[in-house]
């Protein structure tokens, strides 16, 4: 099937009309279009039952010691009597956890964006290897599957946290979660793995080698070069965390004691010897710090697409934004041991992630200002991918600003594990990139549906997420600031954290809100894929090559030859054109200049 | 049955929002609703950028305001905790104040560039001096805090054994804690999980042919004398725990199969915190709210809260199965006086043993 995946060397090929079958159109289809509204709609699905997790788990930290006929519902013999069994709270912490970072952000975002518009942004009439692509998604489904029928299984889901860590992760004496459940989630996130790993490597090699003619490294939009980096990032991280799965399973079902040592429990002397959890803390984060910006960069190269279409202005400094994401990629390989300062490793170590930590500032503020300073000047069209844009860097600033606490090592160590991170990261890769999500969708919903969403419940959407999501998650920084830990399934053995509780109920009134509101775009979402109004080829005037594309999908993107490129994507109000955009085919006019970037 | 109930309850109420939400939808057939903005929306969104922003503030001037006594950032028990403190003040000023310039930036300015049709944007796309700035200022700034962040970790973390600190195991299991006091000899003795013997109450796996353990002494409550430097050895039976106490800005995790260890010296007593003013205020703030709670729980016919007295506390500060919200020990800093009388009624090892 992937021979008439074509090169662009041939352009004279034509797009395929070929027979499809229903099956090879919808289910096993090669089409990175399809694909990509596969990757969405299990995404959202998964992001369905992740942000539920959380109201459970806000539910329960809010009004701890109340029967809740909610939870004797939705946990059945997890909630006897509708209270929460503390193993199914630190469960539901696990699974939202690896859910969103994993399933949502990493397949959901990744997974949709990096599919739809790598071959559509950079002229190409499909991934360099389409069946590769195929088998990247059905991994994917695959590993969602496993990891949902986790929670159905005795002795209940994973509960050691999303991170994993052993020896709790590996003895099912220390927790129930830790036996049938946590081999699913292994088994899963192994999947999980080489889904994102084949995904990766076919970003890679179509952005590198499938660009249409003119399309040079320096004009491609920043959406590409932030999948393309993303990809890297991801092809160097995610075998660590495999390795780490593997070896995890190894001293769990064969004995080995590559994390474990020393260890007594329930009565006995278990056999493990030499082996170190610290261990397994470097191999978890060697992945776990860039997942971060895995999630979080394609938000932020969807936000600069989307800022700099609506902004009607090029994007503020191209180089820099460039720069910055290759730094931040760079950068990100090598902090990882600013999540273990107090792990027992040595406190020279963490010296050494503290000067990289806060490093990896400056090329985010550059970016945070290239985006504000976008802004200044234009003529904004205020439609809710951009209202969604303007909240992520408003939220990126939030939640990075609190980094530099975070990343202190010596401040750290007091706040390490309280609420105060969980604030942090909510905000900063989070909320950051599930608003990089919503951009994305209303941005592109007219490429992948042909129709249009209704603004207005868009508008609705984003104002009432907005402030919920401020509500949520500012307040939480005190309490962390209070010295309450997170992952407690209940405060009220801590008198001393009583005068806290008030303001755990006020967030998880505006969790509740908030997840209502995910209604409304749900309704938006399902009832415009069919229902919704027709959309125009090019809706925002947009100069990237996707919008040169006709509205109707079909294999191969574009009838007739591919666009050549003759210009960067950001010819947005050029002097000298009576538009205020030009598309990224339209060759110079005679005396125009290309800019020197 | 209650449980079906509910999800139908559940189910009914989503249903209503979708028909709400499609009832709004549909009375909007007429009008423009194509996703793309136009100067009504435009305008209207603009204003609400504004409303954001102040919306932002108002939500930081609220939390300082109700929540910003912090107890993390003031009233420190340890030696090193006001140079943690310090520190903290420092960062959460810069924050603030980038905080509020650049969400001011970013607001006002989707508000004052609202798009009106037939409007040209300025065509603007790079400025080098300017991005120069906005490189080179966090850089100054990021350098100062790492600097100084830095000096603080190693003051912190070296750990000088000249001064004579007061050796201390911190033990960690689930789901409990307990500390081993040195004895008179101030050497721990040699201990490792293996030789737990429940039969005998050698329940940390001390070397009992170890000279140094015989007068170690094993307690449930830990008590520090104020003033003297104390050095925690942290040791884990089962999983990762972490020592957590946040009066004293101390945490270190404990590992099974290594020791680990963090040191600090207690400046403030335990009655002496008591009188603290904002101690005392926090206290009674809390048992406010303990006796609200405690008559609704009669009314309900159950026990009533028991009445809050500060305490410092160590709290389990990394998952750690089940009931690890609940795996506290209370610390006790006191005279030396005191601290002596405490300890000399405590059993020494060779002493707890049960002999068969």
């Amino acid at each position: 099937m992937s021979a008439h995946v074509d090169n662009h060397t041939h352009e004279d090929d034509h797009g395929h009309h070929h027979k499809e079958t229903f099956v090879t159109k919808y289910i096993f289809s090669q089409d990175h279009k399809m694909i990509a509204k596969q990757y969405l709609i299990t995404g959202i699905i998964m992001g369905i039952i992740g942000i539920l997790m959380s109201l459970l788990m806000r539910m329960q930290i809010a009004w701890p010691e109340k029967p809740n006929a909610i939870f004797e519902a939705l946990l059945g013999k997890w909630a006897p009597g509708g209270v929460m069994d503390a193993d199914i709270y630190l469960a539901l912490v696990t699974i939202h956890g690896t859910i969103m970072v994993f399933f949502v952000l990493t397949a959901g975002l990744s997974g949709t964006f990096s599919n739809l518009l790598i071959p559509l942004q950079i002229g190409a009439r499909d991934m360099a290897s389409g069946f590769l692509n195929m088998i990247s998604y059905w991994l994917f489904f695959l590993s969602s599957v496993i990891m949902v029928i986790s929670f159905f299984v005795e002795t209940g889901p994973a509960a050691a946290g999303w991170t994993v860590y052993p020896p709790l992760s590996a003895l099912p004496l220390a927790q129930g979660g830790s036996g049938a459940g946590m081999t699913l989630w292994l088994v899963s996130m192994a999947i999980f793995i080489a889904s994102s790993l084949l995904g990766s490597l076919n970003y890679i090699v179509t952005v590198l080698n499938l660009r249409t003619k003119g399309m040079s490294m320096t004009r491609l939009p920043l959406t590409i070069w932030a999948f393309f980096i993303t990809a890297v990032i991801g092809v160097v991280s995610f075998p660590v965390l495999l390795s780490a799965a593997l070896l995890l399973i190894m001293d769990r079902s064969f004995g080995t004691s590559f994390f474990l040592s020393d260890i007594f429990i329930q009565g006995e002397v278990l056999h493990y010897q030499g082996g170190s959890p610290v261990l397994f803390e470097h191999l978890f984060w060697f992945l776990g710090h860039p997942e971060v910006y895995i999630v979080l960069l394609p938000a932020l190269g969807i936000t600069s697409e989307v800022i700099a279409t609506n902004a009607r202005k090029p994007i503020f400094g191209y180089r820099a934004m460039v720069a910055s994401i290759i730094a931040i990629a760079f950068l990100s390989t090598i902090v990882w041991g600013h999540h273990m300062f107090i792990s027992g490793m040595n406190p020279f170590l963490g010296s050494v992630f503290t000067f990289t930590t806060l490093l990896i500032a400056i090329p985010s503020a550059v970016k945070a200002f290239n985006y504000i300073t976008t802004l200044w000047k234009g003529n904004l069209q205020l439609n809710p991918a951009m209202l969604f844009s303007i909240g992520l860097v408003s939220t990126f600033i939030t939640g990075g600003l609190t980094g530099i606490i975070l990343g202190d090592s010596a401040l750290d160590i007091n706040v390490h594990d309280t609420y105060f991170v969980v604030a942090h990261f909510h905000l900063v890769m989070g909320i950051s990139a599930l608003y990089g999500l919503f951009a994305g969708v209303y941005h592109w919903f007219p490429k992948m549906f042909g129709r249009m969403l209704n603004k207005n419940l868009g508008y609705i959407h984003f104002w009432v997420t907005a402030v919920c999501a401020y509500g949520v998650f500012f307040p939480m920084h005190f309490i962390g600031m209070a010295g309450l830990p997170r992952r407690y399934y209940t405060n009220s053995n801590f008198p001393l954290f009583d005068d806290t509780q008030n303001v755990q109920i006020l967030i998880t009134i505006f969790a509740l809100v908030a997840g209502l509101v995910q209604l409304v775009f749900l309704y938006n979402f399902i009832h415009s894929m069919f229902y919704g109004k027709k959309t125009v080829k090019n809706p925002w005037r947009s100069n990237t090559l996707e919008w040169t594309a006709p509205i109707e999908h079909f294999h191969g993107n574009w009838e007739g030859e591919i666009p050549h490129v003759h210009r960067w994507a950001y010819d947005y109000s050029k002097p000298g054109h009576d538009d205020d955009f030009v598309p990224q085919n339209i060759p110079f006019k005679k005396g125009e200049e290309e800019l020197q970037h | 049955m209650t449980g079906l109930l509910t999800i139908l309850i559940l189910l009914g109420i989503t249903i209503a929002i979708w028909q709400m939400v499609k009832i709004f939808d549909l009375a909007q057939a007429n009008r423009d609703t194509s996703q793309v903005a136009n100067n009504k929306d435009n305008s209207v969104n603009a204003y609400l950028m504004l409303a954001f922003l102040g919306f932002i503030y108002f939500i930081t001037i609220i939390s300082f305001a109700l929540w910003g006594d912090l107890p993390l950032v003031s009233n420190s028990a340890s030696e090193h905790g006001p140079e943690i403190d310090r520190l903290m003040v420092i960062s959460m000023v810069v924050i603030f104040i980038v905080q509020t310039i650049t969400q001011f930036l970013l607001h006002y300015f989707a508000f004052k560039y609202k798009g009106e049709k037939g409007r040209k944007a300025l065509f603007y796309a790079d400025n080098d001096k300017l991005e120069f700035i906005w490189t080179i200022i966090p850089v100054i700034v990021l350098a100062g805090l790492i600097m100084y962040g830095l000096f603080t970790w190693n003051d912190i973390m070296n750990i000088n054994e000249d001064d004579d600190p007061l050796v201390v195991e911190l033990y960690a299991q689930q789901f409990n804690w307990k500390a081993r006091y040195a004895g008179a000899d101030n050497v721990l003795g040699m201990a490792n999980v293996r030789l737990i013997n429940l039969d005998n109450a050698n329940i940390l796996g001390l070397d009992e042919s170890d000279p140094n353990a015989q007068d170690d002494i094993i307690t449930t409550e830990l008590h520090l004398p104020v003033g003297r430097p104390v050095l925690f050895k942290m040791r884990s039976q089962d999983v990762l725990h972490s020592a957590y106490m946040p009066h004293f800005r101390a945490q270190m995790n404990c590992v099974p199969g290594m020791i680990t260890q963090f040191a600090f010296t207690p400046t403030v007593t335990t009655a002496e915190m008591r009188l603290n003013p904002d101690i005392y205020q926090k206290v009674k703030n809390i048992n406010k709210i303990r006796n609200e709670n405690s008559k609704k729980l009669q009314a309900e016919g159950e026990e009533p809260l028991d009445r809050y007295e500060f305490d410092y506390l160590l709290l389990c500060n990394k998952i750690c199965g089940k009931s690890h919200y609940n795996m506290q020990m209370k610390i006790i800093v006191e005279t030396q006086e005191e601290y002596n009388e405490w300890i000399s009624e405590q059993k020494q090892f060779k002493n707890s043993l049960v002999q068969n």
